[in-house]
């Protein structure tokens, strides 16, 4: 009897584990778009880079029908005992406190499933901090309470901007409150950008969901991550690192588009901060 | 010396007397909970704010908050609402860590039960064990009062987080006092634990009953003596790490400063050489606690119990060596990521080691389900929950994709919030009729349980799929996007608010009632030594000292 009931448990509990976070995540992709996050969501946001559908199919694929089995297992477990040896069906308690061999099974299983995540997550690891050779490198400062970007001139670029969130009173239709922001960062769509992230004051992190990037942004040190949007649109992120009363106001926004398109841009952005930029950098000599 | 003399200078005193200047660990023990309760309700509090901030997209409360609590000019009142949030999430880590779980489980029911369950006296060094309470109450003064000193330029309080990472805890974040407050409570905290700490690891190895040799010692003495080691250990890094700071901020050094060649990160690395074995001195007392429960409530040994004592030594040692997978996103080498990433997943193991041995204890039991059992079998799954979603985020990799979010609150907040909480709970149950020798309201203990556990899962199961869709932790106002699980999550607070109700409920119920518990309210399972005292124990017990013959765990 006790072996049938443990079949039968376990069987549901794979069952279970496997079926309802694949319902949820089906049903919830449907109504995503891409970039932003999902009003009433329940998994991991559409990705559009290859280490962002890395981190997803680590997830979705490996992590998450894991750990549900493992929580259902448990739970499985304490249901049965509760049942099956509570004072009125069991009266007598058994003196057993000693199974070796059991306690080597639930020492190796274990073992065993963490090897098996392991392997998919080494392999992942290694593909997000090894930066690709890069077609774009652009620099992201963290201050507060913005992300200030420079492109450089080697690339076409050799202007800077700041990315301030667009307060509420100015936004237009489409846009999201406390994600919308004045500066958009374009990039080129199926190209290797690297970010060379750092901060001017506190720290802050640079993270993009979509993309499957977090980065720390810390005063005095250059840390480097790297993204290759595959899908042109409007990518959000937010600053994920408490930096003061404004952590929440300053939004990320990069936008990818076509090589043509993103040439079109360098241009107009080029000359539009441009005086900014020489207005900065006179104030600079100034000092 | 005659004896007369003696006898006199350990007589019962009273009032004021007895509580102020108490050496005896049931006094002191009995102090520390109630520190704790503050602590907690305090905590709770400052929880509450947040969640009814967070119930709807759009800032709400706060200002007016800022402006009630902390006398903050209406013009201003958006901007110093929005920082007093800052300092409600930080001050409620604090507290909840230092002052809640930490007083309760170590202080307070460490005190209580160590020297009772290994047959002696008292604690070895009882005026050591006065000073470590005062310097807490000391602390816990301090820390308040850091919310009402100036911390950012022209805000009241630290609003930094309570990992209180440079530079926005140096000069540049928080030039006013407000942080000096905080640096100040984390020493005198720290100096108390340690004081409790070398009391903890004197008493176990030098006071135990003749008989009462190490491997047969209960599990909870065992969970106790672990966690002292790891508070002797990596509390001094503490100290080192804020005094650092401290003289960054008023003395001119820049250990944290790359401008004079510091690190910041260095500041990160010393924390979480601390922070991360923390965590498991917050939740091992817990562990050894639920052994005891099960155990009792089965009415059988616990299963494999040399397995449970060094599964929490290993725990203790493990747990000492993974700190920087709280440092994922700070630009380490690969190398060093996989190493804490690997060496992170095998906490999996000894910790799957101890739900299996509880479930196996349970096995073949006679399990009575009183309101301590039903607080430990709570414990065991949501310990669980938040065990596994720690496996998902030892992993470097996905944690690119957690890290600084809502799927990270829900997880701890799953182990301590839960776990923690949950083995307090348990224990207070479990040990209530032992400590004021009255006996609760069966039906209030499990309406406690059923509104706290059906609360708090209400709270923070939705959050992790607010980290799911990438919302970031720390926030007052999230894009609406979010708005719906934030909604569900806040509301799981009506429920937590009613527990606690019923718990102070239950606490006056049993003290005018006054239903007499006597010595073992739990029958044949209670084996521990504290079951055969009287309830309460006389003021000094084991006036002739118990010798232990066969296995007393």
């Amino acid at each position: 009897m006790f072996n049938v009931n443990r079949q039968m448990l376990t069987r549901g509990a794979l069952a279970a584990a496997v079926a309802i976070p694949a319902t949820l995540i089906a049903g919830f992709a449907l109504a995503q778009v891409e970039g932003q996050p999902t009003p009433g969501g329940l998994g991991l946001p559409n990705m559009v880079t290859p280490v962002g559908l890395g981190t997803q199919q680590f997830y979705n694929m490996v992590l998450m029908p894991i750990i549900s089995f493992i929580a259902l297992f448990v739970l499985g477990l304490l249901v049965y005992v509760s049942y099956r040896f509570n004072e009125q069906r069991n009266p007598i308690p058994s003196k057993l406190t000693h199974n070796t061999p059991l306690e080597i099974v639930w020492t190796l299983i274990p073992v065993l499933i963490l090897l098996l995540i392991s392997v998919p997550s080494l392999r992942l690891l290694a593909e997000q901090v090894e930066v690709p050779e890069a077609s774009v490198t652009i620099k992201v400062t963290g201050n507060q309470w913005y992300w200030s970007y420079k492109y450089p001139e080697d690339q076409g670029g050799g202007f800077g901007f700041d990315q301030m969130l667009k307060p509420e009173s100015e936004l237009q239709p489409g846009d999201l409150r406390l994600l919308s922001v004045d500066n958009e960062a374009v990039v080129p769509v199926n190209e290797v950008i690297a970010v060379h992230i750092t901060s001017n004051d506190v720290i802050h992190a640079f993270g993009v969901p979509s993309f499957g990037v977090r980065m720390d942004a810390i005063p005095g040190r250059l840390n480097q991550t790297w993204f290759k949007i595959e899908k042109e649109g409007v990518y959000y992120g937010q600053c994920f690192f408490i930096c003061g009363k404004d952590h929440a106001y300053m939004p990320i926004v990069i936008r990818a588009v076509s090589r043509e398109k993103y040439n079109e841009w360098l241009a107009q952005a080029k000359q539009k901060f441009a005086s900014a930029d020489s207005r900065m950098r006179v104030a600079a000599e100034s000092h | 010396m005659a004896s007369s003399t003696m006898a006199g200078a350990h007589d019962h005193p009273r009032g004021l007397r007895r509580f102020l200047f108490s050496t005896n660990h049931k006094d002191i023990g009995t102090l520390y909970i109630i520190l704790g309760s503050i602590g907690g309700v305090i905590g709770f509090l400052l929880s509450l704010g947040m969640r009814l901030e967070l119930a709807y997209p759009g800032v709400q409360i706060f200002p007016g908050l800022a402006e009630a609590l902390q006398g903050a000019d209406p013009s201003m009142a958006l901007d110093a609402g929005k920082n007093l949030y800052n300092v409600f999430i930080t001050v409620h880590g604090v507290l909840m860590i230092f002052f809640m779980a930490m007083p309760i489980l170590i202080g307070g029911f460490g005190n209580w039960f160590v020297p009772i369950m290994i047959g002696a006296p008292d604690m070895a060094f009882p005026r050591l064990n006065n000073i470590s309470f005062w310097l807490l109450f000391a602390s816990l003064v301090l820390a308040v009062i850091s919310m009402f000193v100036e911390g950012a330029p022209g805000m009241k309080g630290f609003g930094g987080g309570w990992t209180f990472y440079p530079p926005l805890s140096s000069n540049t974040g928080s030039p006013g006092p407000a942080m000096d407050f905080v640096i100040l409570a984390l020493h005198l905290a720290g100096a108390s634990s340690i004081l409790g700490a070398i009391n903890f690891i004197t008493t176990i190895f030098n006071m135990r009953a003749p008989g009462m040799t190490l491997h047969k010692m209960p599990l909870f003495v065992w969970s106790m003596l672990v966690t002292a080691f790891l508070l002797l250990l990596v509390l001094p890094v503490l100290a080192g790490c804020v005094t650092m700071l401290l003289t960054d901020r008023n003395f001119g050094t820049m250990f944290y400063d790359p401008a004079g060649g510091g690190d910041p990160l260095l500041f990160q690395h010393l924390l979480w050489f601390f922070g991360h074995p923390e965590v498991y001195i917050v939740i091992l007392p817990g562990f050894g606690i639920i052994s005891q429960i099960v155990s009792t409530f089965s009415k059988k040994p616990v299963f494999g119990y040399l397995g449970m004592a060094y599964a929490m030594v290993s725990i203790g040692v493990l747990g000492s060596i993974v700190w920087a997978h709280h440092m994922y996103t700070v630009g380490m080498s690969l190398n060093a990521q996989r190493y804490f990433t690997l060496a992170t997943m095998v906490i999996a193991v000894p910790t799957g080691i101890k739900i299996f041995s509880w479930i196996a204890t349970m096995w073949g039991g006679s399990i009575s389900f009183r309101a301590p059992m039903v607080w430990a079998i709570g414990f065991i799954f949501v310990f669980t929950m938040g065990g596994i979603t720690g496996v998902v985020l030892a992993n470097a990799s996905a944690d690119k994709q957690f890290h600084e979010g809502y799927y990270v609150v829900a997880h701890f907040h799953y182990t301590l919030s839960l776990g923690a909480v949950f083995a307090l709970y348990a224990g207070f149950y479990y040990w209530f009729p032992k400590m004021t020798g009255y006996m609760y309201s069966e039906t209030l203990a499990k309406a406690n349980f059923w509104l706290l556990f059906i609360g708090v899962n209400i709270v923070f199961f939705p959050q992790h799929f607010l980290g799911l869709g990438g919302m970031p932790r720390r926030y007052i106002d999230y894009p609406d996007a979010y708005a719906l699980w934030n909604l569900v999550s806040s509301s799981g607070m009506i429920f937590v608010t009613l527990s606690l109700i019923v718990w102070f409920y239950a606490i006056i119920e049993a003290f005018m009632k006054k239903r007499l518990a006597g010595a073992n309210p739990w029958g044949v399972g209670a084996t521990t030594l504290e079951w055969t005292l009287s309830s309460p124990p006389p003021f000094h017990q084991f006036q002739v000292l118990p010798r232990i013959t066969g296995a007393s765990r």
